[in-house]
């Protein structure tokens, strides 16, 4: 049982900081973001041919990739998303984009990588163990406390900084945030920024620990929608809620249904759709969604 | 004006019945009968999902309908002996059906909410048919026979297709005809007071159901019609591929339909033929470049949204105005 928890709490730290980027963007720009999977597997990529290629110690190649991936986010946002929400006359137009871009990462992925299946090796060896109740690799011990460290880090940035408060001032009200002086296009690119970032982070991340391959993107993609359903579109502790919700039940699914198959997602899946037709907008969610 | 929508009708069933055919049979391209009558089956699904985006909903859950009626459609012939041409208004029933105890709750949810619930719903139908024994699982269910004769009161309506020379054309028209009828009937709904009443639901919601419009039932009604399409397409790419499995309608699909709708343009009627022919045909067509295919398409599909944000039809629009 104890086992059980550990591993919901370092899948759920990993989940909730995937679903951090994505329910940024979609708090400031109403923007679904298709890329964010993709984005992620393109950190784990950028990650593992720095370590590999250039033999540059891990946690350098991290700061890397989350670097490269902030790039990219920015640029993405100024000069593609930007003129198209100017220019829509519905918001949802921003979603062909989205996949849009989502398939072009998918193919420079795959051009520029190849489709193989990349890993780096550990960083730490040995593994934690408590009585046989609780065994734990060290190296998911360190991935696990460095995303919960990045998480706090994002919630400190987002409160007490000048950016951050700008952020969550547009995403209450982009009308009385502009009206306020804050500068709409300048702090959606750094948000867009920033949410590219944590996803390659977690990314580089996991490159440690499960690898990576070009398949990864799109489920990732459904599964960080789904905790920002659970815990309410565009609400940043709802992120962080409903990764850690979804990383627990995959974590008691996969062990107590184990023989049934893929029944734990079709668990998941149904139960998801009764609570969104009880509670429409998520466990924090705003009403208008 | 009337005259001139009814040529242009007379032009299109010209042309799609008796030009293409032609054309093909001068190229030699036979392969283009399946490429045809697979973007004529695709845009009647598409044409569903733009029915959900005319009450604003992004309905990116039509795999789900096209999965359940290809499934219905196979049992009913693979294993009770029905003929095909009886299972495909079946199938768009059962799912019209299946659509309305889905959506009584689901349809109260707006904007990215249903969008994600949608797009779970084809991830639980996909694993539904894994699970349940009738659909036999991942092995699916294969080597169906091609659709049999239709006859009534000893009229012979559509022949067996087995003993047609070239089962493909006799699809492609199969394909054609079922697609025709379908935007007919979107045309005719778009145009006729549930028209107006679906333009109130995408507008204002609340407004309208102050008016005294009754939402709900709006809602839930236009939603089955467009379901009822992604059975109909369902069941018929099943008597094309004479097999389906739980993983022939995914998310991917799903998606794809979402984008036809986008690219033709959400404000008209034809926007989602028109996206779909080019999204399926584009993608057939840059084969021939190999491993840049993903590349360039999805430029294409970013280019083509960075100047025309409102779908390809809306050039048109703009034409007019001047």
């Amino acid at each position: 049982m104890e086992q059980i928890i550990v591993n919901g709490l370092y899948l759920g730290a990993q989940y909730a900081l995937i679903a951090l980027g994505l329910t940024l963007i979609f708090s400031l720009m109403n923007v679904m973001n298709f890329a964010h999977g993709q984005m992620y597997v393109m950190g784990g990529f950028i990650t593992y041919t720095v370590v590999s290629q250039f033999n540059i110690p891990f946690f350098i190649a991290l700061i890397i990739s989350g670097m490269a991936l902030a790039v990219i986010g920015a640029l993405i946002e100024k000069f593609l998303f930007r003129p198209v929400i100017k220019k829509s006359k519905r918001d949802e137009s921003t979603m062909l984009l989205a996949a849009g871009i989502g398939f072009f990462l998918d193919s420079v992925i795959l051009l520029a990588f190849g489709e193989k299946q990349r890993g780096v090796p550990k960083i730490i060896d040995g593994v934690f163990n408590w009585d046989f109740r609780i065994i734990m690799p060290y190296d998911r011990i360190v991935i696990g406390c460095i995303a919960i460290a990045m998480i706090i880090a994002f919630m400190l940035l987002m409160h007490y900084s000048k950016a951050g408060r700008a952020m969550r001032a547009l995403a209450q009200d982009k009308v009385a945030a502009t009206l306020m002086g804050v500068n709409v296009d300048r702090y959606q690119m750094i948000g867009f920024a920033l949410g590219a970032m944590l996803a390659g982070v977690v990314g580089g991340l996991l490159v440690t620990i499960t690898g990576i391959n070009l398949g990864m993107g799109g489920p990732t993609s459904t599964k960080a929608f789904i905790m920002i359903m659970i815990g309410g579109a565009g609400v940043i502790p709802g992120a962080i809620v409903g990764g850690f919700i979804l990383g627990m039940m995959e974590s008691v699914g996969l062990s107590v249904l184990s023989q049934y198959g893929d029944i734990t997602y079709l668990l998941i899946f149904a139960s998801l759709m009764i609570f969104l037709a009880i509670r429409p907008h998520g466990l924090m969610g705003k009403p208008w969604g | 004006m009337n005259k001139k929508i009814l040529a242009y009708v007379a032009l299109f069933l010209v042309f799609v019945y008796a030009v293409v055919p032609m054309l093909i049979n001068i190229s030699g391209r036979l392969d283009f009968y399946y490429t045809l009558t697979s973007v004529a089956l695709l845009s009647i699904a598409s044409a569903g999902v733009w029915l959900t985006f005319y009450i604003g909903r992004i309905n990116i859950g039509q795999g789900a309908f096209a999965l359940a009626g290809g499934y219905v459609s196979a049992i009913l012939i693979s294993q009770y002996g029905f003929n095909f041409w009886v299972t495909l208004p079946i199938a768009g029933l059962f799912c019209a059906v299946l659509s309305v105890f889905i959506g009584l709750p689901i349809l109260r949810l707006r904007g990215v909410y249903f969008a994600m619930v949608t797009l779970v719903l084809t991830e639980v139908m996909r694993l539904t048919t894994l699970a349940l024994p009738i659909t036999q699982g991942a092995k699916g269910i294969t080597s169906l026979p091609l659709p049999s004769g239709l006859e009534i009161f000893g009229l012979k309506l559509i022949p067996d297709f087995s003993t047609l020379e070239n089962p493909k054309v006799g699809f492609y028209m199969m394909a054609i005809t079922l697609m025709i009828i379908a935007y007919a009937v979107l045309y005719r709904i778009v145009n006729s007071r549930l028209g107006h009443l679906c333009r109130s639901l995408q507008q204002n919601e609340e407004l309208a159901s102050s008016i005294g419009v009754n939402t709900t039932y709006l809602r839930v009604l236009t939603y089955s019609i467009s379901s009822f399409f992604g059975g109909i397409a369902g069941a018929s790419f099943v008597a094309i591929t004479q097999s389906i499995y739980p993983s022939s309608f995914q998310v991917a699909d799903s998606i794809n339909f979402m984008l036809n709708c986008f690219l033709g343009g959400l404000g008209y009627v034809f926007g989602p033929m028109l996206g779909t022919l080019m999204l399926y045909f584009g993608w057939d067509l840059l084969f021939t470049i190999g491993k840049y295919q993903m590349l360039v398409y999805s430029s294409l599909l970013i280019i083509l949204m960075l100047f025309l944000p409102n779908g390809v039809l809306s050039l048109f629009d703009r034409k007019e105005k001047r």
